[in-house]
């Protein structure tokens, strides 16, 4: 067990194995976000209330879940880094920053679309749509963070404990729509009782979400790889990377 | 397929605007996501290999 932690956990082997994950994971998250989007789009009934529009659930859903799933990621490795300085946890946090932001604000725009012939409105100040707007403001404040310090090994602190402290917006994101009255609808999938909408509706969405799952992994894989690469630029190993055809 | 014809799929009764640019924009987003990490990585490649280049001349 340590010692698999210990090869994972060096830069330059997890450099090397995450390579040999990379296609896999690409094809993996571009062929279930394919068939799970256009299932959603063309195969799936409309609903009975919502229309077509519904049919943004495929997209917006998995935006939110995982990078709400990102967020926790971070503060993981946030955590690891500050007990163990352990470098990759580090590199880890910074690089879930971005993909992270991005994918918050894809949930909070395919979301406004969504309102907009829903509730009649492109932005409602509501606990659920406002948490996540937090969650934004999080990704953007370790970007930024990490961008205003000269001494790399302290922006790596001071993102790691933002990292923490921002995990308790999770939970309040994911309950938002039962404590607060919410114009939100609320969860669609359950884990505990009956979904609420119909299994039809579902199989498509529980497709979209694992791509997305897959696709945050690979890109945040070519985020870790790139800082990897810059951060060890300067040992033998990315020399000889750099210039494998010499003899 | 549920819609009866193409242009039915694409007006999908009216909220064909907001499906199609919500996936549009995400299509968008994904894409630039894989992009961006890929051309830091070129960029940096390509500058440690002027930087061998120099080194070693």
């Amino acid at each position: 067990m340590w010692s698999f932690i210990h090869k994972w956990g060096a830069p330059r082997s997890f450099y090397g194995m995450s390579g040999k994950l990379l296609p896999w994971l690409a094809l993996l998250a571009l062929g279930l976000i394919a068939v799970g989007a256009v299932w959603g789009l063309l195969f799936v009934p409309p609903d009975y209330k919502q229309g077509n529009s519904f049919r943004i659930i495929y997209i917006h859903v998995p935006a939110a879940a995982v990078a709400m799933a990102g967020y926790m990621l971070m503060a993981v490795a946030g955590a690891i880094s500050l007990i163990w300085r352990m470098k990759l946890a580090d590199m880890v946090v910074k690089s879930c920053a971005p993909v992270g932001a991005a994918l918050t604000a894809l949930a909070l725009l395919t979301g406004s679309i969504w309102g907009k012939p829903t509730w009649g409105a492109w932005w409602v100040w509501d606990a659920r749509i406002t948490s996540v707007l937090v969650l934004l403001f999080l990704y953007l404040g370790v970007i930024v963070l990490h961008e205003s310090y000269e001494n790399k090994e302290a922006a790596g602190k001071a993102c790691a404990v933002l990292a923490l402290v921002g995990a308790v917006n999770i939970p309040i994101i994911y309950w938002s729509v039962e404590w607060w009255y919410s114009l939100h609808q609320p969860a669609s999938i359950s884990f505990t009782g009956e979904s609420s909408i119909h299994p039809d509706m579902l199989r498509p969405l529980f497709v979209t979400i694992a791509g997305f799952y897959c696709f945050f992994a690979y890109v945040l894989l070519l985020y870790v790889r790139a800082e990897i690469l810059y951060r060890e630029r300067n040992t033998r190993w990315v020399q000889a990377l750099v210039a494998p055809a010499q003899p | 397929m549920y819609f009866e014809s193409l242009m039915a799929l694409w007006q999908m009764d009216g909220h064909g605007p907001y499906v199609w640019s919500a996936y549009g924009i995400t299509a968008a987003v994904l894409v630039a996501l894989v992009w961006v990490p890929l051309r830091r990585k070129r960029e940096l490649m390509s500058l440690l290999r002027i930087r061998q280049r120099r080194q070693s001349s």
